[in-house]
């Protein structure tokens, strides 16, 4: 993502629609592809980047344009995000996606039958959503723990911490499936 | 878990999970769309959200200890 002149950011404080909108074509995209990752629903991850704007354009006044405009999207975007895990839906959204997506893909390691990748999925969609947003992020995902702290609002430790919990969290409840990972 | 169980376990992970590539587009413009939500009134909490936190309150303010209890659920 880049961040706009600070002219731009400037007027956007205070409210300028015309700087909002220069800020929404320059990131929305990224925040997009953000949102996605978390989601994984491409349609839920459109609304939610329009969620994210609105909350945007909402929380302006309290916008600190020497902070950057990227990470501050990305934090707005990834709490969007985290609270449509909340509602429950996505464990509906993501059993169709996966199974989909595992339907339609060749097996990649003979070692691992499409099922138990199916029940690896499931029984991550289980987990907690905190839980599942840092280790979709930084396992899923590979992105930087620096970057998934920044965008929970956590430290990096707390993002590690929470890594280990969901993989312990999903090894125990394959196990109880008669999987070991 | 030992390193190599939880390496084997993020594998499995992102064998389940495929990881998705590049940076994908939205489908269509959502500007209009932005447009649409800054316009629209915001929707005020319908009354039985307030009487839960009103509740919730009650309960925390009775109950002190359950408040660790409720962090780690949120």
């Amino acid at each position: 993502m880049e961040n706009g002149s600070s002219g731009v950011l400037s007027e956007f404080q205070q409210g300028n629609v015309d700087a909002f909108e220069t800020l929404f074509r320059l990131h929305q995209r990224a925040v997009y592809g953000w949102i996605l990752r978390i989601v994984r629903n491409p349609a839920a991850a459109e609304d939610l980047t329009v969620e994210t704007f609105w909350r945007i354009h909402r929380a302006h006044a309290r916008f600190q344009p020497s902070r950057g405009f990227e990470g501050w999207a990305r934090r707005i975007a990834t709490h969007a995000a985290l609270d449509w895990l909340r509602t429950g839906r996505p464990e509906c959204a993501l059993t169709a996606e996966v199974s989909a997506e595992l339907a339609a893909r060749t097996i990649a390691d003979a070692a691992v039958t499409a099922e138990i990748r199916q029940k690896t999925a499931l029984a991550f969609g289980r987990l907690k959503p905190k839980l599942r947003i840092a280790a979709t992020l930084a396992v899923v995902e590979e992105q930087p723990h620096k970057d998934v702290a920044e965008a929970l609002g956590i430290s990096v430790a707390a993002v590690k911490l929470r890594v280990f919990r969901a993989l312990r969290l999903l090894r125990k409840d394959l196990e109880r499936q008669g999987i070991t990972p | 878990m030992n390193a190599h169980n939880e390496d084997r376990l993020k594998r499995l992970l992102q064998e389940a999970l495929p990881r998705i590539e590049g940076e994908p587009e939205p489908g269509r413009d959502l500007w209009p769309a932005v447009l649409r939500r800054l316009d629209a009134q915001p929707a005020a909490p319908p009354w039985f959200d307030w009487a839960l936190l009103a509740g919730l309150v009650g309960f925390v303010a009775f109950f002190p200890a359950s408040i660790p209890v409720f962090l780690y659920y949120l």
